[in-house]
């Protein structure tokens, strides 16, 4: 017997007020009932990253949260980055100057993961960021040019 | 949709968790849900109630009551890492905690969800028993104290009746100039160790007063290696006294598996051991403490 819920998110600013099967992961929640289909989903038990999202401006895997558990709290999505005119995110704008990104499967996961990591830490060195993007795993780049990416868009961010 | 049906509680204190515990048979309590989902994503496990504590406020706590850390079962593995207490008191967690899987998981992942997983490999359950760690948990017929030693009872199993709920840890204090090393080796950053070590010494004058060694990973549940904690007793900071308790734990009980031998897990608890017992002596003679 299906187990019903009625949530109230907001999801990049806007609110949304629906019925989810309890069962539904954020991350299905997401992609199939508000459509916003930029959160990857790739092996959905916590190991690659790829559906990372901001839950209050966290980065947490929308694939081990339950929408249920989303009720009351604010989510931002790989849309919600860059800014309402449409310009990009410092992070967005330098990972297409650095090519961090080939087939773009990791992207919206290795984007919300260094959004939240990098307002934390605005003085992050390599080291720290290849530690940063431990859990978020890209089998295309090598992930040098997503380091790169990471380290100019910090300092971007910090105004230099 | 990756979980199979199941009915969701969200109770608000620890008392209506019981309540539910009590009533139903199969219950599955969910906290940070890093272990739990995935388990319900592949449907390792089918359970007909899942009841979230992630709403019981009492439960997400750290509280320094003078000997000891108090840490409630809800808190979350990132926001430990953030207690000035934890800093001063237990810096040993600083270290560990950076090893629990990434930033994004410990910003869900809980102390207690940790504990009731009970991964022979997670680093938690290995520090708590380098500490002795009391393991408090509420039932109907209220609290009971767990020392760490008997808390798991075989593989992934912690000494948990149905209906009861772990609420908090006691972590006793080692004195404040105490030695530490929390050393790890896994294939990537993040993932289970394939052998994990926790270090404590304390010092009276130049000699080791006090010793823990905790090896997690080779066993199916962490294992305290006494036997060369009774080494180090009364002897200086030396390295030769470090290597003799490392080859106690190339001794110790270790699995095999697909990946990793038994053998290989003992050479590494050796190195491992020898490392950590170097780094908790550079620590404890700086003072950094």
């Amino acid at each position: 017997m299906p187990d019903y819920r009625n949530i109230n998110v907001v999801v990049n600013g806007v609110k949304h007020e629906l019925d989810v099967e309890t069962r539904t992961s954020l991350g299905d929640f997401l992609r199939q009932e508000i459509k916003l289909t930029g959160t990857h989903l790739g092996c959905e038990h916590g190991v690659c990253g790829a559906c990372t999202v901001l839950l209050d401006g966290e980065a947490v895997r929308s694939c081990l949260m339950l929408a249920v558990q989303a009720n009351g709290h604010e989510i931002t999505t790989v849309e919600g980055l860059a800014e309402e005119d449409g310009s990009l995110h410092p992070l967005q704008e330098a990972f297409w100057k650095h090519h961090g990104l080939q087939c773009g499967f990791c992207t919206p996961g290795m984007l919300t993961s260094l959004a939240a990591y990098l307002g934390d830490n605005p003085e992050p060195n390599e080291r720290d960021l290849r530690e940063a993007i431990s859990g978020n795993i890209c089998r295309c780049t090598g992930y040098q040019s997503i380091v790169d990416a990471a380290l100019d868009a910090a300092k971007k961010m910090r105004g230099e | 949709m990756k979980p199979a049906a199941f009915i969701y509680h969200d109770p608000k204190t620890s008392k209506e968790v019981i309540e539910l515990l009590s009533k139903y048979e199969d219950a599955k309590i969910l906290a940070g849900g890093q272990s739990l989902m995935p388990m319900l994503n592949m449907r390792f496990v089918v359970p007909d109630h899942v009841i979230d504590i992630n709403g019981v406020k009492e439960l997400d706590s750290v509280f320094d009551n003078g000997s000891s850390l108090e840490i409630g079962a809800m808190t979350r593995q990132s926001n430990l890492s953030k207690s000035q207490d934890v800093k001063t008191k237990t810096p040993i967690f600083l270290e560990a905690l950076g090893n629990v899987g990434h930033f994004q998981t410990r910003n869900r992942g809980t102390i207690g969800g940790s504990l009731c997983h009970l991964d022979p490999a997670a680093e938690i359950p290995c520090l708590m028993a380098a500490y002795d760690a009391v393991m408090i948990a509420e039932g109907p017929n209220g609290l009971r104290e767990i020392p760490f030693s008997e808390w798991p009872l075989t593989y992934m199993i912690p000494s948990l009746e149905p209906d009861e709920l772990l609420i908090k840890v006691r972590v006793p204090y080692w004195n404040s100039h105490h030695g530490y090393s929390f050393v790890e080796f896994a294939r990537r950053h993040g993932d289970f160790a394939i052998i994990a070590v926790a270090v404590l010494i304390e010092m009276d004058g130049k000699t080791i007063s006090r010793a823990s060694i905790s090896v997690g990973g080779a066993d199916i549940r962490p294992i305290r290696l006494f036997e060369a904690e009774e080494v180090l007793k009364g002897e200086n900071l030396d390295v030769r006294v470090f290597k003799s308790a490392a080859e106690i734990a190339r001794k110790v009980d270790a699995m095999s598996d697909a990946y990793v031998t038994s053998s290989y897990r003992q050479r590494l608890a050796a190195t491992l051991v020898e490392r950590a017992l170097v780094q908790a002596a550079e620590r404890v003679s700086r003072g950094e403490n």
